[in-house]
């Protein structure tokens, strides 16, 4: 579904990126670990096709991403990619509703059709109440999950979180990640997580480990401790695939 | 922990017999190692030598008869200044965790590969763990949540060590 070959990145003198590889099958639950300057921020933002690795290549389903040019990438990030970004990311002057709304409007859905699934998908998170509220009158909790009910709404096949809970509490937290994990394993789409907390890491099926741009653990899914599959399964078994 | 002190807990509601107590004890617990039989029957009688618990009659509900034993005044006063105390922050690093790594770098070889495994199985409990969450009781989540920060504070442990590590076989080098 998702596949990093080499990918070599660096920033300035720094190396983000060192020849990371790694294969994410659908409707996987993933997170990827390692400590600050590890590269896991860069490897997420080359597989959503936000930024483009210097060598290596990146496919999504089968089909190259980082030779695409830019139009052709952000159509394909829209309408197959949500990103949860640390801090919500929510546009200030727009309510939560209109958050979850625009981006179904240009993804080319209509106006009622938008207005539903944003209202249903607030409702799910729980934040029905702040529909009409803008993200400066919203807790932490709030926000991060109206920008969970905004990157959900598109349905989209593959969800991108980094460091979803890391502004949160531990409770807002985990209420964030079930919310984050419980929907997307319900409408099977693959979610990758960047993550420098362990128990945040442990909600996933896989941990994929980064060291010096390199990944040094779970770079496939059998070699990630356990197989993808319901919560249940992989937690009883630990087994490998 | 002392199981003495939790039964009094839980004789201070009401009355009980012993199997009432295990079966009480392991659900109100449930992240603790199950009680066993001997253990109850044990401390109970260790209980009511000191004065803390008394014998008050039989219950019988239709299988054999059973022992009742309710907490006593002292009992009561025990159990107040048990709870009244700390529990002392523990004086040693008594981990086995700590003691491989150390070894394993007096012994020449890498604790690097030791660590990465024991990250690894950690955090596969850690995964039990947050699944069983998902479904359990107050009392299984609290136990959870626990267990699962004590095997957090172990990783970051071992995430520091995996750092230091350079620095550690770079002493015993030397």
């Amino acid at each position: 579904m998702l596949e990093a070959r080499t990918l070599r990145k660096s920033f300035g003198r720094t190396t983000a990126l060192d020849g990371a590889s790694v294969e994410i099958g659908e409707g996987e639950v993933v997170a990827v670990t390692g400590p600050s300057g590890s590269g896991k921020s860069t490897l997420l933002h080359c597989l959503a096709g936000i930024i483009r690795p210097e060598a290596g290549e990146v496919l999504f389903a089968g089909r190259r991403l980082d030779t695409l040019d830019e139009d052709a990438r952000t159509r394909l990030r829209r309408e197959n990619f949500g990103v949860v970004f640390q801090f919500g990311e929510l546009v200030p002057e727009l309510t939560a509703e209109e958050n979850v709304v625009l981006p179904l409007l240009f993804g080319g859905r209509g106006r009622r059709e938008s207005l539903q699934a944003a209202r249903s998908w607030l409702e799910r998170l729980d934040v029905a109440d702040c529909a009409g509220q803008r993200p400066a009158e919203l807790s932490g909790g709030q926000l991060q999950r109206v920008a969970v009910a905004r990157a959900l709404a598109a349905e989209p096949r593959v969800i991108f979180a980094d460091e979803p809970t890391g502004a949160l509490d531990s409770l807002a937290g985990e209420r964030v990640m079930g919310e984050l994990v419980g929907a997307a394993r319900e409408s099977r789409a693959t979610l990758v997580v960047v993550t420098h907390d362990n128990r945040v890491a442990a909600y996933a099926d896989r941990e994929i480990a980064l060291r010096d741009g390199r990944v040094v653990a779970g770079a496939t899914a059998a070699t990630g401790g356990t197989a993808a599959g319901t919560p249940g399964e992989a937690a009883a078994g630990g087994v490998s695939r | 922990m002392s199981i003495g002190h939790v039964l009094l807990g839980l004789l201070s509601e009401r009355p009980k017999h012993g199997y009432e107590l295990k079966k009480e004890h392991d659900q109100r617990l449930p992240g603790a190692k199950p009680l066993a039989y001997g253990q109850v029957y044990a401390t109970l009688q260790r209980l009511e030598r000191d004065g803390f618990t008394e014998v008050t009659g039989t219950a019988q509900e239709g299988g054999p008869e059973r022992t009742v034993h309710a907490i006593t005044e002292a009992g009561r006063t025990e159990l107040d200044r048990w709870l009244a105390e700390i529990e002392a922050p523990a004086p040693y690093v008594a981990s086995p965790l700590f003691a491989r790594v150390v070894v394993a770098t007096l012994a020449g070889g890498t604790a690097e590969e030791y660590l990465l495994r024991q990250r690894a199985a950690h955090l596969t409990r850690m995964r039990e763990l947050t699944a069983r969450k998902a479904s359990g009781s107050p009392a299984q989540v609290l136990a959870a949540d626990y267990a699962l920060q004590h095997l957090d504070a172990d990783l970051r442990w071992i995430e520091t060590a995996l750092e230091r590590h350079t620095v550690l076989k770079g002493e015993t080098d030397a």
